[in-house]
């Protein structure tokens, strides 16, 4: 076999917590630590017997230079524990995972525990370019003459700072936003606001609809199985407890998604704050293992991830990664789109996801990238039937990591079996995997 | 630490072997190294033997003087811990203890007035008598070290640092600062002594030896004090600053129990700080119950301290590095805070985790506070891991139970629990008022059972009692007595099984007492008021408030069942006030603190009979055996209850100070 699979022994996160307007309370790598001792804690085994940590981060705070050896080191590995961080944008804890993956694969590690992490809402605020050249002028300028010529030269436009956050969901190539990315996708297909803002309080109410599920879903009173919850409380150092996710909101009706003004495209385009992904604080971790490390500590996978792939592709049309990325992988295996149990494609715009499902319907499309033919309908019944980060967030480094841990949860929840997860990849890159249950499976 | 220069060579034809305290060499590059190494303790104390020997070492020195002079210590962790106080102990031997102050003046005037540069290399505790000895070299570097601590805590014992270290202290780092150290008996770590102008540098260890051998001969001007603190140190404006210093003494101590801190604001604003030109300070002092008490607290201090050690000879308790803590209440979250603070690795499991994260935020705040260093801070909020499911009792060493003070809830957690322990591991009830003997017949190895009872507040209350029941096994009670002294830094006490130990035993019937003095119509703050005058931290009322109302009534039921609650008590307890944590109980509370809406002051009397009653129960859980001796009771009540250390203990206080004959009628037929 071509690919040899990896386990998903366990998996946990913290809640999304929503951005708002000021630094939240808990740094990138807080957040990957609270989720990560919880997980840890309840294993068999100690941490000191991971092989390594990897942590996909977009924007670690100055002060966590290599977050992941931060983590790894916080979480009480050990200094013998490697730890190492991952860069991919949106992708990046899907890269970790994969890492992870591969360094299984060949040996080299047989239990990692991987994942993601971003405190979005603490991404920094920068001098401008002006400004720093300024202060260099400054600091050349050793007599009170030069001083003097230097303070004529600074403008009061110099001190407007740039929000880092800005600069990093704009894509350093082609220079557009990654709001105009899905722009640019509603105009190709003809995705009409209505239809954003329709699936938008969709993932709004499915998330709810979920929550409210699962909080009847007792031991005492269950209608499907009662499983350790993805969502580790945090605690932030005043004692306030988190334990949900804060993003999901029972108004965002069609109706009122509809009031709200373009933010990317202005005044006349179609993607809203109210119809893309949440700017959003939050980490997720997986712990994979090889089949030895399975046995050795005697541990019960939930799962394995059975393929994966990368792709690349126009920047400018980005949110298509995910059929880029998927498509491989369905052809390899010889699957239909409906053939596959769920499906997660991470919600970076209402648009996005739609254009996906509108390139998977386009022969033309599909016969220049994948030389086949069209791919179908992707059931919408099996697609992010639980919400997606429209309605959660998007806390950029941790939602690879969410999606495939949520896509395994819910096909265990309902007895199934397989299921894709994907996402789009800010510059132009799609990441896909294909996992599948093994409740109950023995090795 | 290996500080000896290693071409350093044995110095001249030197008497060396007539010195046992400290060792003399001299290096190629001139510099004279002086290690202090006191033979067989584990840190350095000055003894007169000591002082003398220092003097004929820098008479040695003056035949040939060095180029520089490095005055360290031999000692793992400590520089040099203060005078060797058992100098002290016959107090009666005024004459002696006199002349143990006059050599010490003379011995460090001495040194300091050598030809020669002279530095101070401190590593570890530098207090007391170690500070005086390094205020008197011309330069001073402490070597970055977490014991690394400056200090001169003389009035904690009731007198004053005699050896020069009122007059160079203020001329260091300012007449503020020096006063509020003395006065306060407050230390400084490193960063602090620096930023005061207290040292010169301070250095990794890895630089300490380079950096005292180039310093010691750079020439570099002596620190001294700048500014304000330099101005308030002369003339008239020194009446200002002890003015001020005056009046912080008496807010701290309005009744003015401890006559030291006035002695030493005397000496140093009219003696520049020496105190063989104020000749009545130092007899007095010498000479006052309330230094004698000290020392004695001292001295009692010291033996619970060793109590937190492996006994002579025997063998060291396997170490606890592990803590599971059940129960995440105020006792409960912040024991396991503390141990996190201590750098133990602590599960904190409770039903309810909004609890879980109230005790965090609490911890958070301690680690700020006691640590300061961010990231200190942050590794000890992340070794305190919340663990809703008990995954962490598996892996304890010691699991801590803190939960509802309920016989049946404790025997169900119990019996949950012990099968999931590792099969070492101890498990400790915090419970104050239920018998270990309730609890033990649940579980299936009786003998892991202990007590550790903590007071509140944990961050501050040094005592913790360790309960031995009958069935305890003894390895066991050595592991935990040798964690609470050596892991978390605390005063164990061993005390036997009974109702309310010790310290609230003790306890329940003097807080009982000042409630019936509610019930006759007296003022909450007439009562406390009473008892802050005659020297208690807290008054009775205030404290039966933070303690919990409902604790003190279980507590209280516990002792005498059959005895009739106080009505000042049941009543606020029907109106479901209990104290600090609901707001409301003799006080009413905002932001931890209580509410007084009038002052109460001295009142001799209302002191003794609320007293007496603590006196008779002291004695009675004396004759009960519940500790060892009356020392170990009087320890207790200092160090878990606050009884006011000047007077010495309860059982000591009554002994000196109590006539039972003179007391009136009223006060004698009291229980």
């Amino acid at each position: 076999m071509r690919f040899q699979p990896v386990y998903i022994i366990d998996g946990a996160r913290s809640p999304f917590l929503k951005a708002r307007n000021a630094p939240g309370p808990l740094t990138a790598s807080d957040l990957a630590v609270q989720a990560g001792r919880a997980l840890l804690l309840r294993q068999p085994f100690r941490p000191s017997a991971l092989s390594e940590v990897i942590l996909g981060c977009a924007a670690p705070s100055a002060d966590e230079a290599n977050i992941g050896r931060v983590a790894a080191l916080r979480l009480n590995c050990g200094p013998q524990v490697p730890g190492w961080t991952v860069m991919r944008n949106c992708a990046s804890s899907m890269q970790a995972i994969d890492s992870a993956m591969t360094n299984i694969q060949t040996g080299r590690s047989s239990l990692v525990l991987a994942g993601g992490t971003d405190a979005l809402s603490r991404a920094p605020l920068l001098v401008s370019e002006e400004m720093t050249a300024w202060l260099a002028s400054w600091y050349a300028a050793k007599t009170p003459r030069g001083r003097w010529a230097a303070i004529k030269r600074m403008r009061l436009s110099f001190l407007k700072p740039v929000i880092g956050l800005l600069r990093g969901l704009t894509d350093p190539v082609v220079g557009l936003s990654m709001g105009q990315t899905a722009e640019e996708l509603a105009h190709r297909y003809g995705i009409t606001r209505t239809e954003m803002d329709a699936y938008a309080a969709r993932s709004h109410r499915r998330a709810l609809e979920e929550r409210a599920a699962s909080a009847l879903n007792t031991a005492e009173n269950n209608t499907r199985p009662v499983l350790i919850p993805e969502i580790v409380p945090v605690v932030t150092p005043s004692g306030t407890l988190l334990a949900a996710d804060d993003g999901a909101r029972a108004d965002s009706t069609p109706e009122k998604l509809a009031k709200l003004k373009p933010v990317f495209d202005q005044p006349y385009g179609n993607v809203t704050a109210g119809n893309s992904s949440q700017v959003t604080d939050g980490a997720a971790w997986l712990l994979l293992a090889s089949k030895e490390a399975v046995q050795e500590h005697g541990l019960h996978p939930i799962g394995r991830i059975v393929d994966a792939q990368w792709a690349g592709l126009d920047p400018t049309v980005m949110g298509l990664g995910p059929v880029h990325a998927a498509t491989p992988i369905l052809q390899r295996h010889g699957l239909g789109l409906n053939d596959l149990d769920l499906w997660e494609i991470n919600e970076a715009f209402a648009a996005q996801v739609l254009g996906c499902l509108r390139a998977w319907q386009d022969n033309t499309y599909c016969q220049t990238h994948f030389g086949s033919g069209d791919w179908g309908v992707l059931d919408e019944a099996r697609l992010n039937v639980e919400g997606g980060a429209i309605a959660l967030g998007h806390p950029v480094g941790a939602s690879g990591a969410r999606i495939v841990l949520h896509l395994l949860q819910m096909l265990r929840q309902r007895g199934l079996r397989r299921g894709m997860a994907a996402i789009c990849i800010g510059g132009g890159q799609g990441g896909a995997m294909l996992v599948e249950t093994l409740d109950g499976d023995t090795l | 630490m290996n500080t000896v220069h290693p071409a350093a060579q044995a110095l001249d034809a030197a008497p060396a072997a007539a010195w046992t305290h400290w060792r003399l060499s001299r290096a190629d590059d001139g510099i004279a190294w002086l290690v202090f190494d006191c033979p067989g303790v584990s840190v350095n104390a000055l003894s007169h033997h000591a002082l003398t020997e220092l003097t004929d070492i820098l008479n040695v020195l003056s035949r040939q003087p060095p180029k520089g002079l490095i005055i360290t210590s031999g000692k793992a962790d400590s520089f040099v811990v203060g005078a060797d106080v058992s100098a002290f102990e016959s107090f009666d031997d005024r004459q002696n203890a006199h002349g143990f102050v006059v050599a010490g003046w003379h011995a460090f005037d001495r040194l300091a007035q050598v030809p020669y540069p002279t530095l101070a290399l401190v590593r570890g505790a530098c207090l007391g008598g170690g500070l005086e000895l390094a205020l008197a070299c011309r330069y001073c570097i402490a070597v970055e070290h977490p014991r690394t601590t400056l200090g001169l805590p003389e009035v904690m014992l009731g007198i004053f640092p005699g050896w020069g270290g009122m007059r160079r202290l203020p001329a260091r780092v300012g007449a503020p600062m020096a006063l509020d150290m003395m006065l306060s008996g407050r230390n400084l770590d490193a960063s602090r002594a620096v930023r005061a102008g207290l040292v010169d540098l301070k250095v990794p260890a890895r630089l300490a030896q380079a950096s005292a051998q180039r310093h010691v001969v750079s020439g570099a001007p002596p620190r001294r004090a700048v500014g304000l603190g330099r101005w308030l140190n002369t003339g008239p404006l020194r009446a200002i600053a002890a003015r001020q210093a005056r009046q912080r003494v008496k807010q701290r101590d309005p009744h003015g129990h401890y006559p030291a801190p006035l002695a030493i604001i005397d000496m140093w604003q009219r003696h520049d700080g020496n105190p063989l030109a104020a000749p009545e300070h130092v007899d007095h002092l010498l000479a006052s119950p309330v230094a004698r008490n000290l020392f004695r607290v001292f001295h009692l201090q010291e033996r619970l301290k060793r109590l937190g050690k492996p006994a002579v000879g025997a063998q060291a308790a396997a170490p606890i590095a592990r803590v599971h803590v059940v129960g995440a209440g105020t006792m409960g979250g912040d024991i396991a805070a503390w141990c996190a603070l201590k750098g133990l690795t602590v599960t904190l499991q409770d039903t309810d985790s909004t609890r879980v994260a109230q005790a965090q935020g609490r911890a958070h705040a301690l680690f700020k506070r006691r640590l300061r260093d961010p990231l200190a801070a942050r590794a000890a909020f992340d070794r305190l891991v919340p663990d809703p499911q008990g995954d962490g009792i598996g892996l304890a060493d010691l699991v801590i139970e803190a939960i509802v003070e309920d016989v049946q809830a404790k025997r169900a957690l119990y019996r949950s629990i012990e099968p999931r322990l590792r099969v070492d591991a101890v498990l400790a009830s915090n419970t104050s008022s239920i018998p270990l003997s309730a609890l033990v017949s649940v579980l299936r190895v009786p003998e892991r059972l202990v007590g550790i009872h903590f007071f509140n507040p944990v961050a501050r209350m040094p005592l913790v009692e360790i309960v031995a029941a009958t069935t305890s096994g003894p390895a066991f009670i050595a592991q935990a007595q040798q964690f609470v002294g050596a892991a978390l830094g605390k005063l164990p006490l061993p005390v036997h099984d009974t109702p309310g130990f010790l310290v609230n035993a003790v306890l329940a019937p003097y807080l009982l007492e000042a409630m019936r003095c509610v019930d006759e119509g007296m003022a909450p703050a007439a009562i406390d008021g009473a008892m802050l005058a005659y020297g208690m931290p807290m008054g009775p009322l205030e404290l039966a408030d933070k303690v919990g109302l409902d604790v003190v009534r279980a507590a209280g039921e516990t002792l005498a069942p059959d005895a009739q609650p106080p009505a000042a008590l049941t009543s606020r307890l029907a109106q479901g006030h209990k104290g600090e944590k609901t707001e409301q109980g003799f006080y009413s509370w905002r932001g931890g603190k209580a509410i007084k809406k009038q002052k109460g002051g001295r009142d001799v009397m209302l002191a003794r009979r609320l007293l007496q009653p603590l006196w008779a129960q002291a004695q009675k859980q004396l004759d009960l055996n519940v500790v060892a001796d009356a020392d170990l009771v009087d320890a207790a009540m200092i160090f878990g209850a606050g009884y006011a250390p000047f007077t010495g203990g309860p059982l000591h206080s009554q002994n000196a100070s109590l006539d039972h004959a003179s007391l009136p009628e009223s006060v004698k037929r009291l229980p």
